[in-house]
């Protein structure tokens, strides 16, 4: 085990660059984190227009949201796969395309952390912000959005984490990830599957369980500030 | 575009043949799984409830390694890994009998069950213990406090939630095409090369996951509602 570390550790870690694309470890953080980033102001618009009072609004964001959910990931990855060229013009590479189909999928889940976020706020909230005189667009962005996304630090990061994961799926498509590239470990050694993968499967498990971790001690952090806020009483 | 959009060109002859065995296998592979996943996540639950430290360590261990690395990478090494480890005559014994649909059943069941568990675990931890202690207190044994008053009250918490880990299963057995099961995604990926009617092939896909899905998420918002009313 350890001699094929010695040996691909540097393919794990960037993939074939600078000889070639870059890849591993590297691609899979990176397309995690554009993925993530990019699929926030969906999320946010999904999640506002589910608990939108207009019908026109909310009715479409919910049939997303359900839709998605209902549909494994790598449907999206071959709809995106085969769409875009239609819409671009061009062949579109893997990466561009798991990170695409990533997008529309996490913006439905991370929609409706942010709805869950949203709704557990005291309605006081509001009210306040309203007696304030404040319009709606500074009510969420201002006074709702701010609070909700900070109680929620702990779901977007296990958010990450499951994007993270899904990120390996980029393997069907060949981006080139760290699960394409311990495959072409294994397909260079041979006799060795149960190690390469064992590898790989603990690579990711450190990295996860890291961020798992931080999601848990963010959790007790908060639970515990909100407990310690003085004199902050909340009748709903 | 000049582009047809024709669903009877995929819907005839052997490709609909092709749908229906890929749905088949894809129903096959979750009812497996989740026969798996449901006998060793209630096996998960019992051992950790045994006060014997390096029972519960076990426990959490196998529960962070399936929450912490992709399934895809899961069934990679039961697929690729699992079987190089194993004598001769079990390897052969595996290719003889559909290894690649058998080690996805073990991937995909194995994996839920760390969440069956945790799921059952949160259940029943939200019985207050003094639901336990009163029972015991009139005369119930402990089989008879269990069975009687904590696990049906926990039973009304866990079973949404096990709805929606079916839910997930289902739509994971997608995964399995990766190592050459011939469930839905790959059969669709048969007709796809075969016809080249793309979007009508992934139609269909589409159509029958979002189907199935629909009606597991019907099944648990009636499980959440009718369970809520129960308990008031």
């Amino acid at each position: 085990m350890l001699q094929i570390l010695q040996d691909n550790w540097l393919l794990f870690l960037v993939g074939q660059y600078p000889h070639g694309p870059i890849g591993g470890l590297a691609m899979t953080m990176f397309m995690a984190v554009t993925a993530l980033t990019l699929c926030f102001p969906f999320a946010i618009a999904l999640a506002l227009a589910r608990l939108s009072p207009y019908r026109v609004l909310r009715l479409p964001a919910t049939a997303i949201v359900h839709g998605v959910r209902g549909l494994p990931l790598i449907m999206f990855i071959f709809w995106t796969y085969f769409f875009s060229p239609l819409i671009i013009g061009r062949a579109v590479g893997g990466v561009e395309t798991l990170v695409i189909a990533l997008v529309i999928y996490e913006a439905a889940y991370l929609s409706e952390i942010i709805r869950a976020g949203i709704e557990g706020l005291p309605k006081g909230q509001v009210e306040a912000a309203k007696a304030l005189g404040l319009g709606y667009f500074a009510t969420t962005f201002k006074v709702v959005l701010p609070q909700a996304l900070h109680n929620m630090l702990p779901s977007m990061v296990s958010q990450f984490v499951s994007t993270i994961k899904e990120t390996s799926l980029g393997y069907v498509i060949s981006a080139h990830e760290v699960t394409f590239a311990a495959s072409q470990v294994n397909n260079v050694l041979l006799t060795k599957p149960f190690e390469v993968y064992g590898i790989l499967a603990l690579t990711y498990f450190t990295l996860c369980f890291a961020l798992t971790s931080l999601a848990r001690f963010i959790e007790r952090r908060i639970s515990a500030e909100r407990g310690a806020a003085p004199g902050v009483t909340v009748t709903a | 575009m000049g582009y047809v959009f024709d669903l009877g060109a995929v819907l005839s002859g052997q490709y609909l043949n092709w749908f229906l065995i890929g749905i088949a296998t894809t129903l096959a592979l979750t009812a497996a799984a989740w026969c798996l996943a449901m006998t060793v996540g209630i096996l998960l639950t019992l051992v950790r409830m045994i006060p014997f430290r390096p029972f519960e360590w076990f426990v959490a261990l196998y529960v962070e390694y399936h929450r912490n690395v992709p399934l895809l990478v899961q069934i990679f090494v039961w697929y690729f890994g699992v079987p190089s480890l194993l004598p001769r005559w079990a390897r052969l014994w595996i290719n003889a009998h559909h290894g690649e649909f058998l080690l996805a059943t073990v991937a995909l069941g194995l994996a839920a069950a760390a969440y069956v568990a945790e799921d059952l675990r949160s259940g029943i931890r939200s019985i207050p213990k003094t639901q336990y202690e009163a029972a015991r207190s009139i005369g119930f044994g402990y089989l008879g406090a269990m069975g009687y008053i904590v696990l049906p009250q926990a039973l009304r918490i866990v079973i949404p939630p096990l709805i929606n880990q079916t839910l997930l299963l289902f739509k994971n057995t997608s995964l399995a095409m990766a190592i050459g099961v011939g469930e839905l995604t790959y059969r669709t990926r048969e007709v796809e090369s075969y016809t080249f009617k793309t979007f009508e092939a992934f139609a269909v896909a589409t159509a029958v996951y979002l189907a199935v899905s629909f009606c597991i998420m019907a099944l648990g918002d009636f499980a959440d509602r009718r369970l809520k009313l129960e308990a008031r």
